[in-house]
């Protein structure tokens, strides 16, 4: 099927995430995009899987014919289906049962048929899956098979595949990729969504590259690493005055700390961070840095080795342990994670003093919110509900809220959505910080921002570490390359 | 702020109307006279100075619950188990009273005592819900209900079992207290100021826990967002825990007044769904502390006004449940309007 995105818009409040993007995509071809982390590419492929629609003026045009989607069902009406990062399938049902999920007009399903086609439509694909078993049972990468056939069986002719092989085995992605080779024979349509320059690489037969939500170009085979990086990330490489860090005492060592969630597992971390050393986490979403970031804070118990914090061996320690020896963590997640919507400003400078005593000292609290609404530039007032913020004053209100002295803090996209000015404003604040002794740690996807502002970055791809890299000499060339797993092996990882 | 604040007003105005709108159509439909009816609840709530005390005495236990629920509801919980609560405070102080029935102490000393166990007796029971979510993963609202049920059965066995009445066990309750193991009442009325005193107290010291102080603060964290109030590192799930502690204290309180100063006695409905009625109460305050004594006072009014009904009009005095019932439904109902147009408002 041929896929035309035409003039597509869409602003989400006062955020342009796509701007005019137009892109036609020939039938029977595999397209990959490729973009950093809010380059826009998930926005994109939201609009065209219905999930959300696009702004006034945008079309979408199917096979020369122009269509309007509300909603995910429309879209496989059209031929179109998603296949999303995490498995949208329900996992203490059987695995017929998922299948035949979501097919239209058999309110009593004929479950021997749907078994026979099941069979049928996993012999073609090489698939080995019992449709009786329980979906629980499954790996992701079958999760990801059982969501293929099911897509199939509904008569989708294009297919879009979000990060599809994070978390997935060499084996399983071999295959994956193997099916999706076959699609194209049949005039079914691929677009395979990455930030794996490699697999983007060996598998597509065209690449369109999205930056802050415009398309930058797209590239045929073969293609050239270099290009595509400068693409994905700009030319353009401003570093600013840095001055070295006068590195002090050990504020946190890692001593072949081993991490692991359900998609993730990192072995062997060594580290070092000092007083006054700012260091930067860079990768994309999910490749492990937000793990490190937790089990920095002790919010993840390492499965393996040994944590210490000024002195202190805090292994298997709670957050609470972590936090009396003044560790700080904000996460990106403000109203989610870091702040509490329906309570005040003032409210939630004094809780984070960690108050003792009975009666709350609402002119101390208020003085309080004066002074750092003040000196953190908020717009605001001491009474405005939290929520009520924007998101530049949100996020330097959860900056105001860390606590004085602390020996590290720990940052997840402390400047994510704000603009020059509120960027350059935080991170003086966190420099004075860093001034006086305290140690950070940051996660961020501008690479710019790393080199900018760390001392050393750590680069993680899939769950392997870099060692950390001297920011003054890294470029954002090469970052970007190791972010999307290539030349790994010049500068190896910490298990080496 | 103070717009806001006018407009919730005028909504929830707008709610009651709607739900007296709603209840007079219901009385049409069945050919009754709804000016008449309203008329006679009225009267048979504020009339006269017997029946007010009677609405005096639904109002303690009802502002009791209540105070304990903002207390749970700050911390984000549905404490459904607050009828179980009540229950085991009544049947915790009974537990006293019997215990003290033949001893020489002061009378006094013996009702405070039996107080003391009723708000005991309730606190174990929220206890058992709060273990159940924290420690167990059962969501409290399905913990509670569980609980009421159990509470339930064990009255009618102890009525009908270890604590049945000489010769015959019946439906009335337990053998009734002597009459200086009762709270002083006023006479000829069936109110005791001192519950009087003790409801309104319990629901001032809520006010000013959640309103004044580091742990109403904690608490309210906790309950608005959970996640954030952790890494802000507010112990979260003790909070968890006291907010069920200190409504179920409340919650056994109401239950040893019902004791202590109305039945005398343990009957088989001893919290004659004042927990369910103090839930209504409580959403339809949203949670603030403030409105909790005028609500509650109508509510118990709704409740002692309908038994007027059957007598007077032939209707049933469940009228007064429709009512609350409908009341709340309105009262979220307009609520959710009212954020819709606030929003609708600041994006324009």
């Amino acid at each position: 099927m041929n896929v035309e995105l035409k003039n597509i818009n869409k602003h989400f409040g006062k955020v342009h995430a796509n701007k005019d993007i137009t892109l036609n995509i020939p039938s029977g071809t595999i397209q990959g995009i490729l973009g950093e982390n809010g380059a826009g590419k998930s926005t994109l492929m939201k609009i065209l899987s219905g999930f959300i629609q696009a702004d006034s003026g945008s079309q979408i045009i199917l096979d020369g014919k122009s269509v309007v989607m509300n909603s995910p069902a429309d879209a496989i009406q059209y031929g179109i289906g998603m296949l999303h990062q995490d498995p949208l399938d329900f996992p203490p049902m059987k695995i017929l049962d998922n299948f035949l999920l979501g097919i239209p007009g058999s309110f009593f399903p004929n479950r021997k048929e749907a078994t026979q086609d099941f069979n049928l439509l996993a012999k073609e694909y090489g698939f080995s899956l019992d449709p009786e078993n329980y979906v629980d049972s499954l790996t992701v990468g079958e999760r990801q098979q059982l969501e293929i056939m099911r897509l199939l069986f509904l008569g989708v002719r294009v297919f879009i595949l979000d990060e599809p092989t994070t978390g997935i085995s060499a084996a399983q992605k071999e295959k994956l990729f193997t099916t999706l080779k076959k699609f194209p024979e049949q005039a079914m349509t691929v677009i395979f969504v990455s930030h794996k320059l490699e697999d983007v690489e060996s598998l597509c037969d065209r690449v369109a590259v999205l930056r802050a939500g415009q398309l930058v170009g797209t590239l045929n085979p073969p293609y050239q690493t270099k290009k595509i990086v400068e693409m994905m990330f700009g030319k353009e490489i401003t570093l600013g005055e840095r001055k070295p860090a006068n590195v002090g005492e050990p504020v946190l060592s890692f001593d072949n700390i081993s991490l692991e969630d359900a998609r993730l597992r990192i072995k062997n971390i060594n580290l070092e961070v000092r007083e006054h050393e700012v260091i930067g986490l860079a990768g994309m979403e999910g490749s492990g840095q937000d793990l490190f970031m937790r089990a920095c804070a002790g919010l993840v118990r390492p499965v393996g080795g040994k944590i210490q914090l000024k002195g202190q061996d805090l292994s298997g320690k709670s957050y609470h342990a972590f936090k009396q020896v003044g560790v700080n963590f904000l996460p990106a997640a403000r109203l989610e994670e870091g702040l509490i919507p329906g309570l005040s400003l003032t409210d939630h400078f004094i809780l984070a003093e960690q108050p003792r005593g009975i009666f709350i000292d609402r002119i101390a609290g208020q003085r309080l919110a004066e002074e750092r609404i003040q000196s953190f530039n908020i717009r605001g007032t001491p009474l405005s509900p939290i929520e009520s913020l924007s998101g530049g004053n949100q996020q330097r209100a959860e900056l105001a809220l860390l606590q004085n002295p602390l020996s590290l803090i720990l940052l997840e996209h402390p400047t994510r959505g704000l603009d020059i000015e509120s960027v350059i404003y935080i991170w003086s604040k966190l420099k004075e910080r860093c001034h006086h002794g305290t140690s950070i740690i940051f996660i961020s996807s501008d690479l710019e921002e790393i080199l900018q502002y760390s001392d050393r970055v750590l680069v993680f791809f899939s769950g392997k570490v870099s060692q950390p890299l001297d920011a003054n000499k890294t470029s954002v060339e090469e970052l970007g390359q190791l972010i999307g797993g290539k030349g790994w092996a010049e500068i190896g990882d910490t298990h080496a | 702020m103070l717009k806001s604040r006018f407009s919730g007003l005028l909504f929830q105005l707008i709610a009651l109307a709607l739900s007296f709108g709603v209840v007079s159509l219901i009385l049409i439909s069945i050919d009754a006279s709804p000016s008449e009816a309203f008329r006679n609840m009225f009267k048979g709530s504020f009339g006269e100075m017997r029946k007010f005390a009677e609405v005096l005495v639904a109002f303690v236990p009802l502002l009791l619950v209540t105070a304990g629920l903002l207390v749970t509801f700050s911390a984000g919980l549905w404490n459904i188990g607050v009828e179980g609560q009540v229950v085991l405070g009544a049947i915790a102080t009974t537990w006293v009273y019997r215990y003290f029935l033949e001893s020489d102490l002061p009378p006094a000393l013996i009702i405070t005592l039996a107080i003391l166990g009723g708000m005991i007796g309730g606190a174990i029971w929220a206890a058992f819900t709060g273990i159940l979510k924290v420690f167990g993963g059962v969501n409290e609202i399905f913990g509670g209900l569980g609980l009421n049920f159990v509470a339930t059965a064990l009255t009618i066995y102890l009525i009908f079992g270890p604590w049945k009445r000489p010769g015959v066990a019946s439906m009335s309750g337990t053998i009734p207290f002597p009459d200086e193991f009762s709270l002083p009442l006023i006479e000829n009325l069936r109110i005791s100021p001192w519950a009087l005193g003790i409801a309104l107290i319990a629901i001032i010291i809520v006010f000013f826990l959640l309103q004044g102080t580091y742990f109403g603060l904690k608490l309210k964290a906790v309950g608005k967002n959970f996640r954030a109030a952790y890494l802000l590192g507010i112990p979260t799930w003790q909070y968890s825990m006291y907010s069920f502690l200190i409504c179920g204290a409340l919650a056994g309180l109401a239950g040893a007044m019902q004791v202590a100063a109305v039945y005398h006695r343990l009957i088989p409905s001893i919290s004659s769904g004042y927990g369910y009625l103090g839930l209504m109460v409580a959403m339809l305050i949203n949670y603030q502390a403030i409105w909790a004594i005028p609500v509650a006072l109508f509510f118990a009014a709704l409740n002692i006004g309908s038994i007027q009904l059957p007598i007077v009009m032939k209707l049933d005095s469940s009228l007064s449940g429709v009512l609350q019932g409908v009341l709340v439904l309105f009262a979220l109902l307009v609520e959710g309007a009212r954020q819709k147009f606030i929003k609708k408002g600041q994006n324009t």
